[in-house]
């Protein structure tokens, strides 16, 4: 366990520094440097001043080495655009992103989980075939659409949900301003959600343990939510940790859409006003998160099943 | 040997490609999907022959105009015909989404047929790439690329290409391991042909049904993607249209005309939904033990 465990860790942050790397280099790869992003009205003095004081004389490999030190001691720099400190900037706009994820997420687990067994357990049937169908779907839509049609009908037409923002004041406005948002949001999550309900569930019920306890005259209801959905279950806890890099470039679209002031909306105001600095440190933070959460369910996995470790 | 499998191979693919349609139009939902397809990629890339007007031309004094013989559709709030724009948006979009789909092949393909295929180091050293590549969120690294690289639709489609490839290396990976162990593999070897020789005639052929089952959700993907990057302003930038970014555009004006964000969206999700069905039709036909369960 404690090997396995290790071994991931050092996967993680491997997978850290190549995407920091990526980024970094990348970000240098604009005609003229990342000088040419700041104030196109700046003179060529001002210019040279701030590459100066930024740093950006130094050959690429140094730079990177730097801003690396830097960001292992929680220094992500000043924001180009607005003059904070991008940690600051990154931490008021992190609780937001988080409470739309984990609220998306675990209703995606819970109806997705539940259409999966209604899917599994009547299968072929129109019941089985909606629920398919309904997933493509899903898959299909583009969820910024989605999100403007829902606008069109819950907040121009019928007037029941705010169309920006996240609420002010009392609980009930912020919970209506954040429907529309979540909603959207598992579109991304929930189809997948289900298929791999349906078939973990398919292939689960065709197992002899089921067929014995079915043969024991137990409730069918018993034997599907506390025999089979026990076992069924494990390999969606894998899919989370696919979910999440998803759920995360989901809430880009979503936060824009929503005007929602969480991290996906940070980084395309950064990409946009091309702060360099901003962009940089919203990356990492959401690769760090991701490769965090990875991690976490890649452990719970092999608690739960442990022939994974194994296969390593 | 080789010019008799050729001569066989050459028949048996026109043989097949009657029973291929044959049996595609017994499935009626991917049947449908191809038909739609058909039709939508007809309209949009000859219906600028008949529908001549240009997508681009302003016309301040009719904007938000709505349906009329002159606009069909329309127009936007600068008095551009939205017909116009949906067909000439409609050939950037599905231009862009076959491009990606293309390079998505190209890198994914080449990564998992050579990890596959010759195993060892380079297989860990890809294949693990590869996984790190899923692991991570793909869609802020395109949006930094396309920040730092510009928004032609040419670095578009690599920026796409570049970050979801990784599905299709699998499925090439899977399918390589499968055939490289099969006796005429084993056989070209013998005969002294070179791997890359046996990699190029004898295994990728064998990969090709499971790569045109991929491309073909690739494609639904791409366009997705590109509609999305669109939307956040920083894919293909007005006034060349595309489907995403009129979406952007038809926003701005949600509460004064509506019906503008109606369309593009439409034609979005149904191109999608048809390439989605098309391609779960196509998996089914070319490979029946995957087939749903």
């Amino acid at each position: 366990m404690l090997q396995f465990a290790i071994k991931r860790l050092g996967q993680s942050i491997v997978l850290i520094l190549i995407v920091t790397m990526i980024t970094f280099f990348l970000m240098n790869l604009a005609p003229g440097g990342p000088s040419s992003m700041m104030r196109m009205d700046a003179t060529e003095e001002e210019r040279a001043a701030i590459s100066e004081q930024l740093g950006l004389d130094d050959p690429i490999p140094i730079r990177y080495g730097k801003w690396l030190i830097d960001a292992m001691q929680g220094d992500l720099g000043l924001s180009l655009s607005s003059g904070q400190e991008v940690t600051d900037r990154i931490l008021e706009r992190f609780p937001f992103t988080l409470q739309l994820t984990m609220w998306t997420i675990v209703l995606s687990i819970i109806f997705g989980v539940l259409f999966g067994i209604i899917s599994a357990t009547n299968r072929n049937t129109w019941k089985d075939h909606t629920i398919n169908f309904g997933s493509v779907i899903g898959l299909s839509v583009p969820s910024f659409w989605l999100a403007i049609m829902m606008i069109l009908l819950f907040s121009v037409q019928l007037k029941w949900l705010p169309s920006s923002g996240v609420g002010e004041g009392s609980l009930l406005d912020q919970f209506k301003a954040s429907i529309m948002p979540v909603v959207i949001l598992s579109t991304a999550t929930l189809p997948t959600i289900v298929r791999f309900t349906r078939s973990s569930m398919l292939e689960v019920i065709t197992q002899n343990y089921i067929r014995t306890s079915r043969a024991k005259g137990i409730k069918e209801r018993t034997v599907i939510y506390s025999h089979a959905l026990r076992n069924a279950l494990i390999p969606v806890i894998s899919i989370i940790g696919v979910l999440i890099p998803r759920l995360l470039s989901g809430a880009v679209i979503v936060e824009s859409v929503f005007g929602w002031p969480g991290m996906g909306r940070l980084i395309v105001e950064a990409a946009q006003s091309r702060d360099y600095n901003l962009v940089m440190g919203v990356t990492v933070i959401v690769t760090v998160l991701v490769v965090v959460c990875n991690f976490i369910v890649d452990i719970i996995y092999s608690k739960v099943d442990p022939r994974v470790k194994n296969m390593g | 040997m080789s010019e008799m499998t050729e001569i066989r191979d050459v028949r048996t693919s026109t043989v097949g490609l009657k029973s291929f349609f044959h049996q595609l139009s017994k499935n009626y939902v991917a049947f449908t999907a191809f038909l739609f397809l058909l039709i939508i990629h007809l309209a949009v890339f000859l219906g600028p022959l008949v529908w001549t007007v240009n997508p681009e031309a302003v016309d301040p004094i009719n904007a938000l105009a709505g349906w009329s013989l002159e606009h069909p559709l329309g127009t936007d709030n600068l008095g551009r015909d939205v017909l116009s724009r949906m067909l000439y948006g409609g050939q950037i979009t599905l231009l862009v989404g076959f491009g990606s789909m293309l390079f998505t092949v190209l890198i994914g393909g080449l990564i998992g047929a050579v990890a596959g295929y010759f195993g060892g180091w380079i297989d860990t050293i890809l294949m693990r790439f590869t996984e790190a590549m899923m692991s991570i969120p793909n869609f802020f690294l395109a949006l930094v690329a396309l920040t730092v690289l510009g928004k032609s639709p040419f670095m578009i489609i690599m920026v796409i290409a570049f970050t979801s490839w990784m599905e299709i290396a699998r499925v090439v990976y899977g399918e390589t391991l499968k055939w490289k162990e099969s006796e005429f593999v084993e056989a070209s070897n013998v005969m002294g042909s070179s791997p890359i020789r046996t990699l190029m005639k004898h295994v990728i052929p064998q990969v090709i049904p499971s790569i045109i089952v991929a491309s073909t959700l690739g494609i639904a993907w791409a366009i997705l993607t590109e509609s999305a990057i669109s939307y956040l302003g920083l894919g293909i930038q007005p006034p060349t249209a595309t489907w995403g970014n009129m979406l952007q555009n038809a926003q701005q004006y949600i509460w004064t005309a509506p019906v503008l964000g109606v369309l593009p969206g439409v034609a979005i999700t149904l191109v999608v939904l048809a390439y989605n069905f098309f391609g779960d039709g196509l998996r089914d036909l070319l490979d029946p033990k995957n087939s749903r369960k």
